[in-house]
């Protein structure tokens, strides 16, 4: 069957089963709409995590990074799934407990104020935000590589099919599609990774391919990586550092408590319906998530080596530009492969060296959206891929504006503004803030602002900075008080962004960076992406200090941690 | 609250306490320590095609994870039962 043809019936099919799914999954009180009635079970909340968790980033993106990173890019191997570890142990149990809707929720009681609250809020809008640009790019992306129509009539779609269930269905709607999604993507990704592992090495498990020989040989495909990445002047792929030892520390870091502290994922923890279901759902969500994290990996390094094997299958022998082959001509056509005959010999030169480099541009994100082709596979695999980038970008989306309108709706309006509406009302009100949000997201998508390239890890940094420090600082202490809580956050936050914004340009306008963006200029060699962690030990002492200078908590809020230490007598998710 | 007295309170979360550290001491050494701070040594010991350091890096590193969070989840849970805070 015609690829295009094939690729309309599996996405529309995907697409069915979501607003199937959107329909049955009704939400019929706020109970419902926030925390999905509190009774999900634990291996599907994990499941719904990692499909919340796994963005078009993830998906798309992550193995190409990795694949012209190579050891650099374990930076994003470790710092995205070494935070869940953090989650599960230090944030998911207690907040479970505590049993209400919203994060902001947690620290406007914790820290016995409205101020805390609404700073919280503001945290959590700004983190959220900025990610679900990327969501939305992803989806128009995705649209207008795989099913030729344009960028903005995808979006919409996605717009479309989002709205369905998440204005229905709240969280119960998201949580169940996530599932849905979660088992899409994963195919989507493992099916290409297994055939491509068999056939460079004879081996389908991916994980154990990427460590064994190459088919016909016994040179390990990682020394061979090793070699042809060096004849060609790269940095030898297994032990290619990003800028410096210092550097991958604090980038690593900065994405676990990141992760760790991003509203969207800590809020499905939610869900379940026990403290020990929490901590269950952190251990199942992280098996769910290294099914893609072990296999990326081995797709980087088995894509970089195909890449450099098609231009030029011998050494010193390069293709003839007129004989490529047919996917090559695709991504041609796309803009994200482009090749200039700088010597005039009508052979394709790749090399480190730019000045002779014919490979103008190889978009990392054609890894794995052109993995399929390449390694000659099936149309429903490519189908399928398609069809799975439109999964982890959607569940990520979902995931994030329920998480804004939550907070719109929970936090600044029936906690802040109107305490007195009926439940009623909020549910209305939560559903017309789910479609502004929406709607808000759209807007952004249509037109990304200049800023959009460097904002997902600025959520990163934000979260790391703010969120997580004053979130284990509530359970963990009973001495901050609201003003350590709330000079914290402001300062963490503070610091990050104008270590960034003076790096990169104030809102990453060019021009406005202050000390221009030179790694001379970074404190201790830390680029501006993994300075979340520095922003977070601010955030920890000043917290300390200015508490230690004013009054302790008053006794009930102490109660209150004493109370969240311990799991038994959990209640559902509620209200009051 | 649950338990029976005020000193059973202490003892538990100093218990559970513990068992976070000694988990998250793991989590740094699998982690920090083998993927970054002492790559270059590991490095030097090859499983298979595998460069120790790079492994714990792009794969080690994740499966130690895995098994942290299920081993937290199953201490903390006997550690309830003892105290008899468990929610059954």
């Amino acid at each position: 069957m015609e690829l295009q043809t094939l690729t309309y019936i599996v996405v529309g099919l995907t697409f069915a089963l979501y607003m199937g799914i959107a329909v049955w999954a009704r939400a019929g009180s706020t109970k419902e709409f926030y925390v999905a009635g509190g009774g999900i079970n634990p291996v599907a909340n994990g499941m719904a995590t990692a499909a919340d968790w796994m963005s078009a980033a993830s998906f798309i993106s992550m193995a190409g990074l990795i694949a012209f990173m190579g050891y650099g890019g374990s930076v994003f191997l470790m710092g995205w799934t070494g935070g869940f570890v953090l989650l599960a142990m230090l944030l998911a149990p207690y907040l479970r407990k505590y049993g209400k809707f919203t994060v902001p929720e947690f620290i406007g009681d914790r820290f016995y104020s409205k101020t805390a609250r609404i700073v919280a809020v503001v945290c959590l809008i700004i983190c959220s935000v900025t990610y679900v640009i990327g969501q939305m790019k992803g989806i128009g992306v995705a649209f207008s590589r795989f099913l030729e129509v344009s960028y903005d009539v995808g979006l919409l779609i996605g717009m479309f099919i989002v709205f369905f269930y998440a204005v229905l269905g709240g969280m119960k709607g998201i949580t169940y599609t996530q599932i849905a999604q979660f088992c899409v993507l994963i195919l989507a990704y493992t099916i290409p990774a297994i055939f491509i592992s068999l056939n460079l090495t004879g081996n389908p498990i991916p994980q154990l391919g990427l460590g064994s020989t190459i088919v016909g040989s016994d040179v390990y495909l990682l020394d061979r990586l090793d070699q042809v990445v060096g004849e060609l002047g790269f940095a030898e792929y297994t032990t290619q550092a990003r800028l410096s030892t210092v550097n991958m520390f604090a980038y690593t870091m900065s994405l676990m408590i990141g992760t760790a502290g991003l509203p969207h994922v800590i809020i499905r923890f939610f869900t379940v319906p026990k403290v020990k279901d929490a901590r269950a759902s952190a251990f199942w969500a992280l098996i769910f998530i290294s099914i893609l994290y072990t296999t990326a990996p081995a797709v980087a390094g088995m894509a970089r080596l195909n890449l450099i094997s098609t231009i030029e299958p011998t050494a010193g022998e390069n293709l003839v530009y007129d004989e490529r082959p047919q996917w090559f001509k695709n991504w041609e056509t796309t803009g994200l492969l482009e090749f200039e005959d700088k010597n005039g010999d009508g052979k394709i030169l790749y090399t480190a060296d730019p000045a002779k480099n014919e490979m103008v541009k190889i978009d990392r994100d054609i890894m794995v959206l052109a993995n399929p082709e390449i390694a000659q596979l099936p149309n429903w695999v490519i189908a399928l891929v398609a069809a799975g980038g439109l999964a982890a970008a959607l569940s990520t989306a979902a995931g994030l504006l329920l998480a804004i309108s939550s907070a719109v709706s929970h936090d600044l309006l029936k906690g802040v503004i109107a305490p007195d509406i009926t439940e009623k009302q909020e549910l209305m009100a939560s559903r017309i803030a789910m479609a502004a949000a929406i709607a808000g997201a759209g807007y952004l998508g249509f037109n990304p602002p200049d800023f959009a390239a460097g904002t997902v890890a600025l959520a990163f940094g934000l979260a790391a900075s703010s969120i997580f420090p004053a979130l284990m600082m509530g359970i963990f202490s009973k001495r901050i008080n609201k003003e350590g809580a709330i000079t914290g956050m402001v300062a963490g936050i503070t610091v990050t962004l104008l270590y960034v914004f003076q790096h990169k340009g104030i809102m990453f306008v060019p021009g406005t960076s202050f000390l221009g963006d030179l790694p001379a200029n970074w404190f201790l060699g830390i680029e501006p992406n993994a300075f979340g962690v520095v922003g977070a030990v601010v955030n920890f002492s000043i917290a300390y200090v200015v508490s230690m200078m004013t009054s302790e908590p008053p006794q009930e809020v102490q109660d209150l941690v004493e109370h969240i230490r311990v799991p038994s007598g959990v209640e559902e998710a509620h209200d009051h | 609250m649950a338990f029976k007295s005020e000193d059973d309170a202490k003892a538990y979360w100093k218990e559970n306490v513990g068992i976070m550290i000694k988990l998250l001491i793991v989590w740094f050494v699998v982690s920090f320590g083998c993927g970054i701070l002492f790559v270059e040594e590991l490095n030097a010991i090859k499983i298979g095609g595998y460069k120790l350091g790079f492994w714990f890096a792009q794969q080690g590193a994740i499966y130690s994870f895995v098994i942290l969070t299920l081993v937290y989840a199953k201490l903390m849970a006997s550690l309830d039962r003892k105290y008899g805070v468990d929610d059954e």
